[in-house]
């Protein structure tokens, strides 16, 4: 990667890595605690929806936001011809 | 011997054969095998060991009940939130790049990135921080022994001690990161079986995660006859801002516990510690998605059970509960019933009990309470082993290698490592048998001493290059004293408990952290500039694959690489390990 590659690399990394931030914090802080009692209003199979977002939605949301920062990095890294060996130089 | 005691008997005789067998087959002989497993474990491996390091005693034997017993149900969010939410933060800000960073120990880390004096402090952080983890899990080893095999806390806690000696010393990370791929396997089997058993039981639905909806209407009403809050109300005990704080103060703090992040650097590459995350986070996720609806369950059980039952009436699992103590009940008005209410004081519950006692409370078999008391005691021992690895190669690398003996040859790094093992053991077992009376609350503090102390510094380390020595050094004492300062003056036994605005000590890490990155930058400001080949690593670490500056640094011998050649492919062929 020349100089300008690397700038853009990061920069696409930085926006992705943003946009799931804002996520994280929205369902977590957002919905299961700063807005759970309008929400609580909403009920879905049994579950008050502010309260289901604290127990439950919120660890699901996580998990999906690793998995696709994993894919949109890999995809980026395949962009940019990284092709990563397995065996990285490690002291030891 | 009860049906109870020879079925958990034989799930422990079983389980801990496995661990030691483990052990004895991937025993080591380099320093990099006993501190990263040579960086060497693929990424679903590493994330179900991850898991098992993560999920503790507390996870496993206390969450569910804190949940559900502790607060009226929705405050307990705080944990599932928080214990979960810390894991998106290490995968996106922190994982791939420690890796590509290449070290042992977050004080590694923080040595080679700003100065000597900020790797003595982060020692010392990372060792309290372990050692407060340690004694938690040890007593959890005790509490099962004790109620489930009648041997007593003492006999208890050393069995543990020697089954953890046995496979730490000899295998280092590698017989541990195997030894809890396998105790993940028995925990999250140990803790699906019955919360699965209960919920077909009492809603007819296998998952549990969907089913407990069914019954919170019923939850609320109960709770509100008794005449608690209603289960799933918000903000009964803790105000909007403290469940921010508190939840923020566990994330942040997740994501700076020295020993979940010296798992990222036994990913094979950046790319595996990135899927290395996903695996520990989605294998984390099966069991505190759960965690909620053993909670909800029990306390319907619970409630149905015992409220208002005579006191000579009480069923079996509750007077075996009340015989060791973790059950108090008081009849007050010595009108016969047990009256379960906010302020009636007839009952008092210890959360720890929930979910050991769940499979008992729905009258599940045997083989499935022993099977319960199994996971219980992987979860405490491979988070334990986790932590002692932590203290040894602080101790070991950190402080012998790279401050007293650097010519140490690796077979005597080794041999001081498994020594700081066996001595750091010996410690926690001590603590486990006599803990201090406050071990409970010092774990939830350990969250905000690492979110005050590490994850500032690791953030600002990797995404800001002129982020200074003396800044770090400054932000992380300001930040890890204020913290302290403000846990010593509102903890109990010293005073205020009320605290400044009403923020709990629980909850102030969050404050600290704060306090922590604006110091960081302030100092940084006016001081001297990182190196230019150390701001280039920085920019270097933020690209996976290759270069000649990274392997050199992982070698150890940064500053031989002339400048015109920082970027260029490595010399040689990785050496082989």
């Amino acid at each position: 990667m020349d100089a300008t590659q690397r700038r853009e690399y990061w920069r696409r990394n930085l926006r992705l890595m943003s946009v799931l931030l804002v996520i994280w914090a929205l369902v977590s802080f957002g919905a299961g605690i700063v807005f759970v009692e309008p929400l609580n209003n909403i009920e879905i199979l049994g579950f008050p929806l502010g309260f289901w977002f604290a127990q439950q939605g919120s660890i699901v949301t996580f998990v999906i936001l690793i998995a696709v920062y994993v894919w949109r990095m890999d995809k980026l890294d395949a962009e940019y011809g990284i092709d990563e060996y397995e065996e990285e130089v490690h002291h030891s | 011997m009860s049906d109870i005691q020879v079925w958990t008997l034989v799930f422990v005789v079983i389980t801990f054969g496995i661990y030691i067998y483990i052990a004895y087959a991937s025993r080591v002989s380099t320093t990099s095998g006993f501190y990263v497993a040579g960086g060497g474990i693929p990424a679903p491996a590493n994330g179900a060991a991850i898991a098992a390091d993560w999920m503790s005693a507390a996870s496993f034997i206390s969450m569910a009940g804190i949940i559900a017993f502790a607060g009226n149900g929705y405050a307990g969010s705080v944990y599932l939130m928080g214990w979960t939410g810390g894991y998106v933060l290490l995968a996106l800000l922190l994982a791939p790049y420690l890796r590509k960073f290449g070290k042992y120990t977050i004080p590694d880390f923080v040595g080679d990135r700003y100065s000597e004096t900020a790797r003595l402090v982060a020692v010392v952080a990372a060792v309290v921080v372990s050692f407060v983890y340690v004694a938690g899990q040890m007593a959890g080893v005790g509490l099962v022994f004790q109620r489930f095999l009648g041997v007593g806390t003492t006999a208890g806690v050393i069995i543990g001690m020697v089954i953890v000696f046995f496979y730490a010393v000899l295998g280092g990370m590698k017989g541990i990161t195997w030894t809890q791929v396998a105790q993940y396997s028995v925990l999250i089997v140990a803790y699906l079986i019955p919360v699965v058993a209960i919920s077909v039981q009492i809603t007819g639905i296998p998952v549990p995660q969907i089913a407990f909806g069914e019954i919170l209407g019923e939850l609320n009403g109960l709770q509100e006859d008794l005449g608690f809050a209603a289960y799933t109300e918000a903000f009964t005990q803790t105000t909007m801002l403290n469940m921010v704080l508190i939840t923020a103060a566990l994330m942040f703090g997740t994501a700076g516990l020295p020993h979940v992040i010296v798992r990222f650097y036994t990913a094979k590459s950046v790319r595996a510690a990135r899927f290395s995350a996903l695996w520990a986070l989605f294998f984390i996720a099966l069991l505190y998605t759960s965690a909620p609806a053993v909670g909800a369950f029990s306390k319907l059980n619970f409630i149905d059970q015992i409220a208002g039952t005579g006191v000579d009436e009480t069923p079996g699992w509750f007077n075996t509960w009340a015989d060791v103590g973790l059950i108090t009940v008081d009849d007050v008005n010595s009108n016969g019933v047990i009256d379960y209410g906010p302020a009636t004081g007839e009952l008092v519950i210890n959360n720890d009990i929930i979910v050991l006692a769940t499979p008992e409370i729905a009258g599940l078999p045997a083989p499935v309470v022993g099977l319960v008391a199994a996971g219980a005691l992987a979860a405490a021992l491979s988070t334990a082993s986790g932590l002692l690895l932590v203290i040894s190669s602080s101790v070991a690398n950190d402080v012998y290698y790279k401050r007293i003996n650097p010519a140490a040859t690796e077979a005597r790094q080794l041999l001081v490592g498994r020594i700081a093992m066996g001595a750091a053991i010996v410690v926690a077992g001590y603590l486990g048998i006599n803990p201090p009376g406050f071990v409970a609350q010092v774990v939830a503090l350990a969250f905000g001493l690492a979110c005050a102390s590490f994850f500032p510094i690791l953030v600002l380390g990797i995404f800001w290059k002129k982020t200074t020595a003396m800044g770090a050094t400054a932000g992380l004492a300001a930040g890890l004293g204020t913290t302290i300062a403000y846990m010593l003056w509102t903890i109990d036994i010293y005073g205020n408990s009320e605290g400044l605005w009403g923020i709990p000590e629980t909850g102030f890490g969050t404050i600290g952290m704060i306090i922590n990155f604006v110091v960081t930058i302030i100092v940084s400001q006016f001081t001297p500039k990182p190196s230019p080949v150390m701001q280039e690593l920085v920019e270097e670490i933020r690209y996976p694959g290759k270069s000649r500056l990274v392997a050199a640094h992982a070698e150890g011998h940064l500053e031989d690489v002339p400048e015109d050649e920082w970027l260029g492919e490595p010399p040689h062929e990785p050496r082989s390990r």
